[in-house]
């Protein structure tokens, strides 16, 4: 199992999921630093990413766009944080336009990659996913936010309706 | 918050999800949400916590209770406040599409890292 650790905290309004792969963090570092790679994970295969800008500096922006299956576009952003190769990585994240611009009004979230040496020199990769406050994630719940990832994303597994005393609070 | 293409009930809907955020915006709710997850604190007892009148606390309760994120329920001559799971779990909903988009996301990340060309 590649992942090995969810934590989903519903007041915090955070998610972060903990992956292991058998490789250095150098390669691991590459699927995000090289946009020809990050395309071939980013997007499922209905929904192929294709990302048209890609600077990953402070204040950086990447691009992209993923085609559906009726050939119909659907692009987000990134607005690079902070970044320290190949360690990690912090990104505003947001949906665009028809023309690829970002949208104003829409809610973003924040994204944060922590790439980490494991001692036998494997990786683990921590990815937080944070709404910066509860009114946008309402507000994406409320535009159908989850539609949207079930349509644009597809094949998404069956989603873990957890015991309630499994959550994690604090 | 329903997966419905029926937009009255999305509307009603969207209302409902509008209360529950705006109710969960608050630092102080969302302390008194945590605090009467595992335990029943009486208003008056979580007013001890908190720097601010019974009152203010009693107002906070009030909006956590219009969200339907809290219970009250009588316990002898005290009021007990209780988290209520249920509307808790709604938050949870949105985190949970996160985690099955990510889970995706990772499969596809390890076979590309299996194979660099």
């Amino acid at each position: 199992m590649t992942v090995t650790n969810v934590t989903k905290d519903p007041i915090a309004l955070t998610m972060s999921i903990t992956a292991e792969f058998d490789v250095s963090v150098e390669r691991a570092w590459e699927l995000w630093n090289d946009p020809r790679q990050l395309e071939r994970w980013w997007g499922p295969p209905t929904y192929p990413a294709t990302f048209v800008e890609h600077e990953l500096t402070v204040g950086g922006v990447v691009r992209y766009y993923m085609t559906g299956p009726e050939g119909d576009r659907h692009s987000g952003w990134w607005r690079v944080v902070s970044v320290e190769a190949p360690h990690s990585l912090e990104v505003i994240d947001g949906f665009g336009d028809d023309a690829d611009a970002p949208m104003p009004d829409m809610p973003t979230t924040s994204m944060q990659v922590t790439l980490t040496e494991t001692t036998a020199g494997g990786t683990i990769m921590v990815i937080e996913s944070r709404f910066p406050s509860t009114e946008a994630m309402g507000q994406l719940v409320a535009m159908g936010m989850e539609e949207g990832m079930r349509l644009a994303l597809g094949q998404i597994d069956d989603i873990l309706r957890g015991d309630p005393t499994a959550l994690t609070i604090g | 918050m329903t997966l419905t293409y029926n937009h009255m009930v999305v509307r009603l809907d969207d209302e409902q999800t509008d209360r529950l955020f705006h109710a969960m915006a608050d630092r102080t709710r969302r302390d008194i949400l945590r605090r009467s997850m595992h335990d029943d604190f009486s208003v008056s007892s979580l007013a001890d916590v908190y720097p601010m009148s019974f009152a203010a606390v009693q107002k906070h309760v009030a909006v956590l209770e219009a969200a339907g994120l809290v219970t009250k329920h009588r316990d002898g001559r005290k009021r007990l406040v209780r988290t209520n799971r249920e509307t808790v779990q709604k938050a949870l909903r949105a985190l949970e599409d996160l985690e099955a988009m990510w889970r995706d996301r990772i499969d596809r990340f390890a076979s590309a890292i299996e194979d660099p060309t």
